[in-house]
């Protein structure tokens, strides 16, 4: 029987969690468990947060457009919530909210109302006028207007919103892990604190495959509810 | 209520107003990496876009760059250029605030160049002007309020992600926060919260006020309204079409 030296030394060579290279199959075989649970959890607070964010969105465009002295307010708060910083917005929910989801769906929540209340209120204010009376005269009012005559037409600007916003979302979940609740943010700042290449690239990388595929996924959704803009768009 | 109490308590300690991670040593650092990160990218996606928008070409790329930006955490850059040699120098911030701070700049720059109206482009070819008269007399002060927007959208960007470079031991007032997080100090985690929150909003106004002044079409109306006390023209004709592009 011939001798063989020992294997490991030749699969310890090869392995590329020892050299920590930037891409790593076996990491990503290894760790599949712990990716999809990071993925499921990035999915479910961006989906959470932007539903929030386009029904509360909804309300107050609503409200904007019922009573037009609330509309500077509106706009002008959510204008300011957006321009404070993530990271700021998740500190000073922490007192009220502590370590929990809950302070990242909050957060997100209010940076994606910005451009969900100009983008719904830009599609509503498109309507045309004489469409509107035309509605009106035909007996159609309050809800019943707004549900079948101002928000179909007010869908492609309420669409392209919404893209922008759940776009956003997906990277900005990741600045969650400051209270190990960002989704694929926790896997990168695991391998910011063990130096750990490929794992900060995988999720990277994920995170923004993930957020293409949340946009196509809207591209998707307005083509299959909008049917009469096929030709437009 | 009494967290924010307890943050005032923090503004109130005088040692945390001195040394290397004081408030003052640390915002310094912040306006400074803020500063050098914007003047960067307006050197380079100024020009880009002023070229683009006055060839007409490239309009696919300088309008989904700021797509491709926003779908790019700003965690994720940071972290990715800290474990590349860059490492632990002042330039792992500064590329990444660059990275995030030219796509609203390029497109807007874009967007503005090309929104110029034609006639003005002909009428300004047809007196003689030579290409390079044309962007410098025509266009450029035409687009400058939507050039401004960008830059205005960049340095809020710029300011935020300045915050976040706390996360791989960079410079800036984000590293009052993270060091309040390490040590599970609440008051001074809001605190930290608090001065970057200001900050971004006052740089915030800044903007909005440079915007206004830095505007040549709105400048020259002034002028023209004092000098002859006519009727003033409408001068919020302008404003409403910067908010197109500035809400994206």
């Amino acid at each position: 029987m011939a001798f063989r030296g020992p294997t490991h030394t030749a699969t310890l060579s090869d392995d590329c969690l020892v050299r920590n290279d930037w891409v790593c199959p076996e990491y990503v075989r290894t760790r599949s468990s712990d990716i999809v649970d990071a993925l499921v959890e990035h999915v479910g607070i961006t989906a959470v947060s932007v539903l929030g964010g386009f029904v509360l969105a909804l309300l107050l465009a609503v409200l904007a457009r019922r009573w037009p002295r609330l509309r500077g307010t509106i706009v002008g708060t959510s204008t300011v919530l957006y321009t404070i910083p993530s990271l700021v917005m998740f500190s000073l929910l922490l007192p009220i909210t502590k370590l929990t989801v809950t302070t990242v769906i909050v957060g997100l929540v209010l940076y994606s109302l910005t451009i969900l209340v100009r983008g719904i209120l830009t599609g509503l204010e498109g309507v045309p006028p004489e469409v509107r009376e035309a509605a009106v005269g035909m007996g159609y009012d309050g809800l019943r207007l707004l549900r079948k005559v101002e928000l179909p037409l007010a869908m492609p600007a309420i669409y392209a919103a919404l893209r922008v916003a759940t776009v956003s979302t997906v990277a900005m979940t990741t600045i969650g892990m400051i209270v190990g609740h960002g989704g694929l943010g926790n896997l990168i700042d695991r391998g910011l604190d063990s130096n750990f290449k490929a794992e900060v690239l995988t999720a990277s990388v994920l995170c923004v495959v993930l957020a293409l595929v949340a946009d196509l996924v809207l591209v998707g959704l307005q083509r299959w509810r909008t049917p009469w803009r096929r030709e437009v768009s | 209520m009494g967290a924010l109490i307890d943050a005032f308590g923090w503004f109130g300690d005088g040692a945390n107003w001195q040394g290397p991670a004081g408030i003052p040593t640390r915002l310094g650092e912040h306006l400074l990496v803020t500063v050098v990160a914007l003047a960067l990218a307006c050197a380079v996606a100024l020009p880009i876009g002023l070229w683009l928008g006055h060839v007409g070409r490239g309009g696919t790329l300088a309008i989904n760059i700021s797509n491709v930006g926003r779908a790019v955490p700003t965690f994720a850059i940071l972290v990715l250029l800290f474990l590349t040699p860059l490492g632990l120098s002042v330039w792992t911030t500064i590329i990444a605030l660059v990275l995030f701070a030219v796509p609203p700049i390029l497109t807007n720059t874009y967007v503005g160049m090309r929104e110029v109206d034609p006639d003005a482009r002909n009428a300004a070819l047809g007196m003689g002007m030579s290409a390079w008269q044309v962007v410098r007399k025509v266009e450029l002060p035409l687009a400058v309020p939507l050039i401004m927007t960008g830059v205005r959208l960049a340095a809020v960007q710029v300011v935020a992600t300045a915050t976040l470079a706390a996360f791989v031991s960079g410079p800036g007032l984000g590293r009052i926060i993270t060091s309040g997080f390490g040590r599970q100090d609440l008051p001074q985690i809001v605190a930290g919260a608090i001065l970057v929150a200001v900050l971004a909003l006052v740089v915030e106004g800044l903007m909005e006020w440079a915007q206004r002044a830095a505007d040549p079409v709105r400048r020259a109306r002034r002028r023209s309204a004092s000098a002859t006390s006519r009727r003033d023209r409408d001068p919020e004709t302008l404003a409403s079409r910067e908010e197109a592009v500035g809400a994206s």
